[in-house]
């Protein structure tokens, strides 16, 4: 499959959950307390690259999520780091697993759900993460991480072996072009502006990362300067870092493959209404269902590709 | 090995103890579950006092045997339990459900010392505990894990992911016990949706399938020395219980599931649990 965005000069792209299952071989070699759980996708999560090489600690436990949820918790209360991967959709409508069991019992698990959003394309509305965000960002003590490219997925999944508490990582099916400079820190909870500018501030998350950086640059030749901020940590929130954007562009735009509410857009209005209310449109999937396409065609549909993104800013600061 | 010092006399004896404290924290509550808590109590006793290597001065030991209480609406049961055996001060059982209080209604592992998962919602407590015991068989196969599930509790889909996956691991170190004492809030656990045949169900799932009087201390020690004995797949003990064990005007009846006896009754169910001491005392 093709990179959804292809106007990143000089990138390389690869999809989220192809550098999450690349880090989980590298981690293993000096983490032993890494294990990794799959509900029968290992192929589909890129968890099989974890189980070939280190098989005694990979857990192979069927399709029965609500069981694999609650077996990784026993795991991180007994001292390992269990990754626990599905689809994002079916991992976290285990939602009462993940509040109980994971949660609420203080574990370090790290539930792992790829295929996010539309992105993923033919398989349809079934398959999408499309709700996911908004469920785990409701549960007290879970970090909320979608990387936006593979350096970020690498240094996302690092972070993950030593943070304390429970976590989701959100991954993609498509690929995503690089966003980030070779060298990247990632940092858990920190923003990151990758477009300086003043009349907006577009705010993207994940598989539309790429996408708002490119509209960027659309909207430039039009004589519209707009700031890119990519939010890969949505909990804990960098608040500072869009406040002051909110502040200095005076509008926000938030871009997500998740729907509109609760997810990314729902989180930035929460925390600006608060501290420096602005005009904000959220942008994303709005309130329907998914469906089959290409994911290239299933991105011009929903306009989170370059031109789609443009459109919506340039008609938010009309 | 178990602790050979506690004799199963003198499980019998605290017993009564154990069943007088339980119902007095869940009368200063005014809420809980006595039915589910007195059938629990003896499987819980002969855990904690006989069958599990555990430190209550160092309830993190790393070596330490763990047990998870899946069926968590039982924590009143398991609190007196931990208490007497060291934990916690027993002053603290009759706070059980109030504010800032660590006797949480439901258990939650990151407030009460011995609680080693949060549970409550029905069918997860089994899961975490498979995941113990997977760890423990990694770490060198140093330490046993116990669960105990319900009846109403078996009707969870979850159970059933969980009673699938334990034999495929071998895990011949956990142990998970049914307080089959046949009743759940609605009714008869019969009539509101019927488990039978249950020990069928453990086998067909390649578990070792073993029943015991989960009110009789020998029954009860017999039943875990053989899972323990076992050797290759993991142990399902079928309990035979009675809710509401203990106190004549609660036993077997529905209507003490879920609620908390008045300070009378508490006074009358107290008062016969003595008497029962004194004659136990009187033969033994």
């Amino acid at each position: 499959m093709g990179a959804i965005v292809k106007n990143e000069p000089g990138s390389t792209a690869v999809a989220s959950r192809d550098a999450f299952g690349d880090a989980l071989v590298r981690l293993g070699e000096t983490h032993p307390e890494l294990v990794v759980l799959e509900a029968d996708l290992s192929e589909s999560t890129r968890s099989k690259k974890f189980a070939k090489k280190f098989p005694d600690r990979f857990f192979q436990m069927g399709i029965a999520e609500a069981n694999m949820l609650g077996v990784a918790a026993g795991l991180s209360l007994a001292g390992k780091v269990p990754f626990c991967c599905s689809f994002a959709c079916f991992v976290t409508s285990r939602f009462d697993q993940v509040r109980m069991s994971v949660c609420y019992s203080a574990t370090n698990v790290r539930v792992v759900g790829s295929h996010a959003g539309v992105g993923i394309g033919e398989d349809g509305y079934s398959q999408m993460g499309l709700e996911d965000i908004a469920l785990m960002r409701s549960l007290p003590t879970m970090t909320v991480i979608q990387p936006a490219d593979d350096l970020e997925t690498a240094g996302a999944v690092e972070a993950l072996m030593t943070h304390k508490g429970p976590a989701f990582l959100r991954t993609t099916r498509q690929k995503l072009p690089r966003v980030n400079k070779e060298g990247y820190k990632f940092e858990l909870g920190k923003g990151v502006t990758l477009v300086d500018g003043k009349d907006l501030t577009i705010v993207a998350s994940g598989g539309t990362v790429g996408g708002a950086v490119a509209a960027a640059a659309l909207l430039a030749k039009d004589g519209i300067s707009a700031r890119v901020i990519n939010i890969h940590t949505i909990k804990p929130l960098d608040v500072a870092l869009l406040a002051k954007a909110a502040k200095e562009t005076k509008r926000i735009l938030t871009v997500e493959d998740h729907q509109i509410t609760g997810g990314l857009g729902g989180a930035v209005c929460e925390a600006l209404a608060e501290v420096e209310p602005v005009r904000i449109r959220r942008h994303g999937i709005l309130d329907v269902f998914g469906e089959s396409g290409t994911p290239e065609g299933l991105y011009k549909h929903f306009k989170l590709d370059a031109d789609g993104i443009a459109e919506v800013a340039r008609d938010f600061v009309r | 090995m178990p602790n050979d010092h506690e004799t199963l006399s003198t499980l019998q004896h605290r017993a009564f103890d154990l069943r007088i404290d339980n119902l007095t924290a869940i009368t200063a509550a005014a809420s809980g579950h006595p039915g589910g808590t007195l059938s629990a109590m003896d499987i819980l006793q002969a855990l904690f006092f006989r069958e599990m290597r555990h430190r209550p001065n160092e309830p993190h030991w790393p070596e330490r045997d763990r047990f998870v209480l899946s069926k968590g609406h039982a924590v009143p049961a398991l609190y007196t339990v931990l208490a007497h055996a060291g934990y916690f001060s027993r002053d603290l059982l009759p706070t059980l459900r109030r504010l800032g209080s660590p006797m949480q209604g439901h258990p939650a592992n990151f407030i009460t010392p011995g609680i080693e998962a949060s549970t409550g919602s029905l069918g997860q407590g089994f899961s975490i505990a498979i995941g113990m015991a997977l760890a423990s068989k990694m770490d060198g196969d140093k330490y046993r894990v116990y669960s105990l599930i319900g009846d109403g509790e078996s009707q969870e889909g979850q159970i059933w992911e969980a009673a699938m996956s334990a034999p495929k691991f071998a895990l011949d170190n956990l142990c998970v016990i049914l307080d089959h004492n046949k009743g759940q809030i609605d009714g008869f656990v019969d009539e509101v949706m019927s488990l039978n045949p249950i020990a069928d169900k453990w086998r067909a799932f390649n578990w070792h399938v073993v029943t015991c009087d989960g009110h009789d201390y020998t029954s009860i020690a017999g039943a875990l020395a053989e899972a323990r004995a076992t050797k290759g797949k993991p142990t399902f003990i079928l309990a035979e219980t009675t809710k509401g064990k203990g106190v004549s005007f609660m036993e077997g009846k529905i209507g003490w599931h879920g609620v908390a006896p008045t300070a009378a009754q508490l006074e009358d169910a107290v008062r016969e649990l003595r008497a029962a001491k004194v004659a136990f005392e009187a033969v033994s």
